[in-house]
């Protein structure tokens, strides 16, 4: 408990010192506020146009959750496949990386083109960008069973079925959830990278990213630094969200889910 | 004349068709109720042994007759204990007990938790019935394996180095509540050891086979009745099997 104090304590200095520093080059260098806005100067911002700050944050969300929760379902399909046989694997899996090498910025102007901006436009972005993650991760769970149990289950007679009901799924969970972990950073990312080239349909109305570039074009600069923290805060949503999903459902048997806990 | 519980008829086994087999020539017949235990060096086909008997790979000659029938078709009176407890870790250990019982959905579901309760408490696991694998120690597993092996009532037991990697002291507690189990149950089992003491404790008879490739090289008579205790490891009946059981293994070796 004392430990815990002392560490909240001296974080707590260490971000003032942070912002102090960053008051300190406002003040010698004489910056102009359209360059760099004060501390200051960003939280009353961050309060005054909450309401606008949280509407962008809603949409990048849906955005990201769209996407993540499409790539998924269309993965862990995709790595149930893929866990039939070996051929199977190596002839469709280089297509995986190919997906995860492609430069997302290069193909979105053909997403553009093929369903305009928008709301889809960008959760399919997002899709992209978590797609090979969940299917290299679940696929290599499906596999990577314990020979003697699946030789176990065969002598008890299991159907195709609960060979992967009973033994294949859950062993995979913990590689879905590296997989889901990995993909929940990317989403936020990703969300937002779409939406500044797809972003809105309506000008002025749109996501993180939109407003980014909006606060940008109209020189808001202090708005914009906002919209960062904002972005910040999402990304790190989603990261505890997915850690305590992962943290519901492994908890009892599996280590991953609880090493925090142990440190 | 009665069918025996394992036969075996001149069974070899090779995995590539050029290189030495894995076994040859093994023709055994097994009665039921018997204790058999199978020694031998590394690398001498126990393992393929087992496996061929519990059909999770063929023989390459000759053939195997479990209770009159291929070793496919008696697979359900047969179970396997492997030298890991290999338990589902996602799974407590009283469902990890009643695993074959859930795939066979033969019976109510209140049914097998009668089952495995019973089980627990003769395994003396009862107490961590909800607990899962991991919370466990090695010997703990090994009972959840071994309860588990025992939920379908099989007849015929086979168990490769169950207690191998189980410390001296829990591994002759285990070997005593095996024959404790044994005596209340009665299946015929094949168990697979690399020690000569544990062979000779628990077995009615034992093989020694002899490697390269993998035949029978002499098959010993335990003539000690059961049921056998701790004192039994003390009695100079023992000692002289066993000495005269490694002095088979060495020569065995040699071979």
């Amino acid at each position: 408990m004392k430990q815990r104090l002392w560490f909240v304590g001296s974080s707590v200095v260490v971000f003032a010192l942070m912002l102090l520093l960053w008051q300190a080059v406002i003040w010698v260098f004489a910056v102009q506020p359209y360059m760099l806005p004060t501390p200051w100067l960003v939280a009353k911002m961050v309060v005054l146009r909450m309401p606008d700050l949280l509407a962008a944050l809603s949409i990048t969300a849906e955005e990201a959750i769209a996407g993540a929760a499409a790539s998924i379902v269309v993965g862990v399909v995709v790595a149930l496949v893929f866990a039939r046989a070996e051929w199977i694997r190596k002839l469709f899996f280089p297509y995986t990386i190919l997906l995860q090498t492609v430069p997302v910025m290069a193909v979105a102007p053909l997403i553009i083109m093929w369903i305009g901006t928008g709301f889809i436009a960008v959760a399919l972005i997002v899709f992209i960008f978590c797609l090979p993650a969940i299917i290299a991760n679940t696929t290599q769970g499906l596999i990577s069973v314990d020979e003697n149990l699946v030789q176990l289950f065969l002598m008890n007679n299991a159907t195709p079925w609960q060979m992967l009901q009973k033994l294949r799924f859950p062993n995979s969970l913990p590689n879905l959830f590296v997989g889901i972990r990995i993909s929940s950073g990317v989403a936020v990312i990703g969300a937002i990278i779409g939406e500044l080239f797809a972003g809105s349909t309506s000008v002025g109305r749109g996501g993180l990213g939109y407003s980014i570039l909006y606060a940008q074009t109209q020189v808001q600069t202090a708005y914009l630094f906002a919209l960062v923290i904002a972005a910040t805060a999402l990304g790190f949503a989603f990261f505890f969200a997915v850690m305590f999903f992962e943290w519901l459902m492994l908890h009892h048997w599996h280590e991953s889910a609880t090493a925090g806990q142990r440190e | 004349m009665t069918i025996p519980e394992v036969l075996f008829r001149e069974v070899g086994k090779s995995f590539a068709a050029s290189a030495t087999p894995v076994l040859e020539g093994i023709d055994l017949a097994i009665e039921r109720g018997e204790f058999v235990s199978i020694i031998g060096p590394s690398g001498c086909g126990k393992s393929t042994l087992l496996k061929m008997v519990a059909g999770l790979t063929a023989c390459t000659t000759g053939e195997i007759c479990v209770n009159g029938m291929t070793p496919n078709n008696a697979r359900e009176m047969v179970s396997f204990v492997f030298q890991e407890p290999t338990l589902l870790p996602w799974r407590t250990v009283e469902k990890n007990v009643s695993l074959a019982l859930d795939l066979e959905r033969r019976t109510t579901r209140e049914a097998r938790a009668a089952t495995v309760a019973k089980l627990l408490e003769l395994v003396g696991l009862s107490h961590v019935a909800k607990h899962y694998p991991r919370q466990l120690s090695g010997g703990m597993k090994m009972r959840t394996s071994i309860a588990r092996a025992l939920a379908t009532r099989p007849r015929l037991l086979l168990m490769d180095e169950p207690f191998a990697a189980l410390d001296e002291m829990s591994r002759d507690r285990m070997n005593e509540e095996l024959l404790r189990l044994r005596e209340e149950q009665n299946w015929t089992v094949l168990f697979v050891t690399h020690s000569v003491a544990e062979a000779v404790f628990l077995a009615s008879k034992v093989i020694v086979l002899a490697p390269h490739p993998g035949r029978v090289a002499h098959v010993i008579d335990v003539a000690m009745p059961y049921p056998r205790t701790a004192a039994t490891r003390e009695s100079d009946e023992f000692d002289e099997i066993v000495s005269r059981t490694s002095r088979l293994l060495r020569e065995a070796h040699r071979l």
